[in-house]
């Protein structure tokens, strides 16, 4: 339990208007999109890297655990305040510091909304590509902790790929800066890249230094109906086989097709069975060349009807279709285990037939989409949690995919990382030994477990437990 | 009899949302304030725990609960389509009931802690509210929005006219026989705050040769009391409504606000079998005008050699229902208009019922946006559907030091439309 004694240092640092105390306050940050909640003890809004410092200090000192927060969308409870504690959220450090045009490289405190930040670069021709679907609330912060993906990686890389330095506050409070804003930089290990995607176990990201790109001057959209799922599987491969690599490479399989259909009264037809929204990008002239040309690939794999937007109308009401699939999905069955394996493109037509093979093995239902272009799947596992044996089913499937996808090749999670949802799976992927390795570098700088702790891997016996 | 639901009846509205977070993009009271007891999200975490016993009516629970302009931005850029505006408002009822309403009122001034300044207004103050409000009748919704003693000395509010619109005009104006039947459903700010806009109203359905019927006897409909969680003040102003459009007979409910229309239209149609046949028939101005033929007739003008740059702002109440095209298309078509986009147009207001009073300083805040937006547009005017949002739009850009005016579309169209047709 946190003292009071405790509390009114946290409001020394802070301002009392940055504890937050009251069980309602703290009640609406004891969740996130996982759908699991946990009540923290206190919940804490730090304006600056010193005042971040000093919680974790003396979260040290009492040894209370620290849950850090971006706004709180992830879906594997990597900002669940699972042992109480503290909650500590960036969401106060949002200030864009530096847009450098000269250099193309930008610095940002961790709670700017990806969106603004985007829009912002955008304004100057410069452009930050990774765009998870959340982009519109979800913060830069989190998306460095968790190393967000996002439709248009398949061209220009996730997250870490963007991220070239970092200002971090480690677990026991000191204050470091890794990499900066060179393009390059070889000296030391490259601990830029191991915190991004740490999901907030090894240090709490106050300062994140951005590599851009020149913005594209145009895109180009396009949707393409095939009659069999194995046909636009085939064809993501055939695109990429013959050298080309669009901006994004979406698909929806045909039961996903069926709940757009029944849901909105968007036009798709019955013969349609699995659709690719492809999208190009570059300078204009070059984009009706390359569109041609993957219609030219992808004709003789089964395709019913390929319409390209000619406008930017034409082209958000093909994006339509795809935004409409998540709230569709619902009429399938109420709840969902959205699951993000990813496999090399190759395995895509294997592990759509792997998926099916699995939803008739549990009887229950399973719809596919989500970024082809780089064999990340969303595996929606739709559930009626108030149907007895619901549950179980979708646990015993969820092992399954993600044991399908780790016999091809691939991993258990592309973009949503691990938190407490697959943690449990972890053995399936990582060996004993590497596991270790990597909890080694946790137990060295976090020698009292208050960082984040019990996600990614589960708490090992040895571990003593806050509160116990 | 009207009967609203309960709290209660909305858990499975409340199961339905997956805190995804989605909401944090879309709401404007968030935006004055980044914390997560401000968002749809939140509330929703907050009506739960008050159902599930996890949390009293506490000072922190009434100020997140208050802190919602019902406006329903969450709910259209929500995948769910969970309607936290219906949540809140349900669970305000609640807390109106078992706390009193005034209690509602003093708990949500007290957690912000001006209990001073409320002293201050009510001492200094009382000869302006009583100015003001002696005009209106008990029960009128305006009271709810503008209770005097909370009423920041610095706001600016259009003046209550001295003949109200209702008494001025008779109950019943003949047109063509061809043509349909409307009942005018005034609101109060037509009536008390704004008669030329009801004057317009006339003109322009005159000039299509429709009859009006202005029934004396109707009342507020209501919403500001949806606002402020006063049960028994809706059900009770919904039934007087009903038994005075009943007495009629009519082929539409037309309305010139936008928040009367939801009320009527979507409010009404909740409270039981009675209403549902009538919510059925209310109809917003501007789509009775579009469908009645209206922008072909205004295109037919001569056009005037000096046009006035217009904007437009979407009350949200209209914009949640899709109604965004049909009074742009009436605007564009204006001989004396020359119409711009302002960015972010169907962003709130921020009035938000009884919200901009007691939380005038956010209120502030996103009406500051909003008149950034218009004064990029270049318009000269910003022309919108619901006296609220005018009253508010002009408010925004009084602080905003701004020379726009804020006005009813209808008065643009009065001034276009030929003399004595």
């Amino acid at each position: 339990m946190l003292s009071e004694q405790s509390i009114k240092e946290l409001q020394k640092i802070l301002g009392k208007d940055n504890v937050l105390t009251s069980k309602a306050e703290r009640i609406c940050y004891s969740y996130d999109a996982t759908q699991q909640s946990f009540l923290p003890e206190v919940v804490l809004q730090p304006g600056s890297t010193e005042e971040v410092a000093l919680v974790m200090k003396l979260a040290n000192r009492e040894r209370i655990p620290v849950f850090p927060r971006g706004a709180g969308s992830g879906f594997t409870g990597g900002s669940l305040p699972t042992k109480g504690g503290i909650v500590l959220c960036t969401e106060r450090m949002n200030q864009i510091l530096e847009i450098d045009e000269e250099n193309l490289v930008a610095t940002v405190e961790p709670g700017v909304v990806t969106e603004r930040f985007q829009k912002t670069v955008e304004k100057v021709g410069l452009f930050y590509p990774p765009d998870p679907a959340s982009l519109k609330f979800s913060t830069l912060g989190g998306n460095v902790a968790e190393c967000a993906g996002g439709p248009r990686c398949v061209k220009y890389g996730v997250t870490k790929d963007f991220i070239i330095g970092l200002e971090v506050v480690t677990p026991t409070g000191d204050i470091i800066t890794t990499g900066g804003p060179t393009m390059k930089g070889v000296v030391g290990y490259d601990l830029t890249k191991l915190l991004c995607g740490s999901e907030g176990t090894l240090g709490i990201i106050t300062r994140i230094v951005i590599k851009l790109l020149p913005l594209p001057e145009a895109k180009k959209t396009m949707l393409v109906l095939f009659d069999s799922i194995d046909g636009a599987a085939q064809a993501v491969s055939a695109i990429t086989r013959n050298k080309i690599i669009p901006t994004t490479l979406e698909f929806m399989d045909g039961r996903t097709i069926e709940c757009v259909r029944q849901a909105t009264d968007l036009d798709l037809p019955e013969t349609a069975q699995a659709v690719l929204i492809i999208e190009v990008d570059g300078d204009r002239e070059f984009l009706d060349k390359q569109a041609n040309r993957i219609a030219e690939i992808i004709k003789p794999l089964g395709v019913v009807e390929t319409r390209i937007a000619t406008t930017p109308e034409e082209s958000e009401a093909l994006w339509q279709i795809r935004r409409s699939v998540s709230a569709s999905l619902r009429k399938v069955n109420p709840d969902k285990f959205n699951e993000d394996i990813c496999v090399p493109r190759s395995k895509v037509p294997e592990m759509i037939r792997k998926v099916d093979a699995i939803a008739d093995k549990y009887q229950i239902p399973i719809v596919n989409f989500g970024h082809a272009g780089d064999g990340n799947i969303h595996v929606n596992i739709m559930v009626n949690k108030k149907v007895s044996g619901d549950i179980m089913k979708a646990e015993g499937a969820i092992k399954d995919v993600f044991k399908a996808a780790l016999e091809l090749g691939g991993t258990m999670s592309g973009e949503h990382g691990v938190g407490i949802a697959k943690a449990p799976y972890i053995p399936l992927e990582i060996t004993p030994v590497a596991a270790e390795y990597m909890k080694a570098i946790k137990r060295s700088l976090d020698p009292n477990n208050i960082l984040n702790p019990g996600k990614i891997f589960l708490d090992d016996e040895n571990t003593a437990a806050y509160g116990e | 009899m009207a009967k609203l639901k309960k709290l209660e009846d909305y858990r499975d509205e409340i199961e339905r949302c997956v805190k995804c977070g989605a909401c944090r993009a879309h709401c404007p009271a968030f935006d004055a304030e980044r914390r997560e007891g401000r968002v749809a999200r939140g509330k929703i975490a907050l009506a739960n725990s008050i159902l599930e016993g996890e949390v009293g009516l506490e000072p922190k629970v009434l100020e997140d609960l208050s802190q919602c302009l019902l406006c329903g931005s969450c709910c259209a850029g929500c995948p769910n389509k969970v309607h936290t505006e219906d949540i809140v408002a349900a669970a305000r009822r609640q807390i109106a009931e078992e706390r009193g309403l005034t209690t509602f009122g003093k708990g949500v001034a007290t957690v912000l802690g001006r209990p001073k300044l409320m002293n201050l207004l009510a001492k200094s103050g009382g000869s302006l509210s009583s100015m003001l409000f002696k005009k209106l009748p008990k029960n009128s919704g305006l009271r709810l929005r503008f209770p005097a003693p909370y009423l920041e000395k610095e706001r600016t509010l259009p003046p209550i006219t001295a003949k109200p619109f209702r008494e001025r005009v008779p109950e019943i104006l003949p047109g063509d026989s061809q043509q349909p039947t409307v009942l005018f459903f005034t609101g109060c700010g037509i009536n008390y705050m704004y008669p030329a806009v009801g004057e317009a109203f006339l003109k322009a359905l005159k000039f299509l040769g429709v009859t009006v019927i202005v029934p004396k006897d109707q009342a507020c409909c209501g919403l500001p009391a949806v606002s402020a969680g006063a049960t028994k003040t809706i059900e009770s102003l919904a039934d007087q409504n009903l038994a005075a459009i009943n007495r009629h007979n009519f082929d539409y409910i037309v309305t010139a606000c936008a928040s009367c229309n939801s009320g009527l239209g979507s409010i009404y149609a909740e409270l039981g079998d009675d209403f549902e046949e009538m919510s059925a028939k209310v109809m917003d101005i501007f789509v009775f005008l579009d469908r009645h033929g209206l922008p072909e007739k205004l295109e037919a003008l001569p056009k005037a050699e000096q046009r006035i740059k217009v904007t437009y702002h979407d009350p949200c109440h209209l914009r949640n229902q899709g109604i965004t095209r049909e009074p742009r298309r009436i605007l564009k078509a204006l001989p004396q208009v020359e119409y711009v986009e302002m960015p972010d147009a169907g962003t709130c207001c921020g009035l938000g019922g009884t919200y901009s009073v007691y939380h005038y300083e956010h209120t502030k805040r996103i009406a500051a946006r909003k008149a950034g937006n218009v004064e990029s547009s270049g318009a000269e005017l910003v022309a919108t559907d619901c006296p609220g949002c005018i009253m508010q739009l002009q408010d925004g850009i009084n602080h905003a030091k701004g020379n726009q005016r804020a006005l009813h579309i209808l008065e643009l169209l009065g001034e276009a439309l030929p003399e004595g047709v």
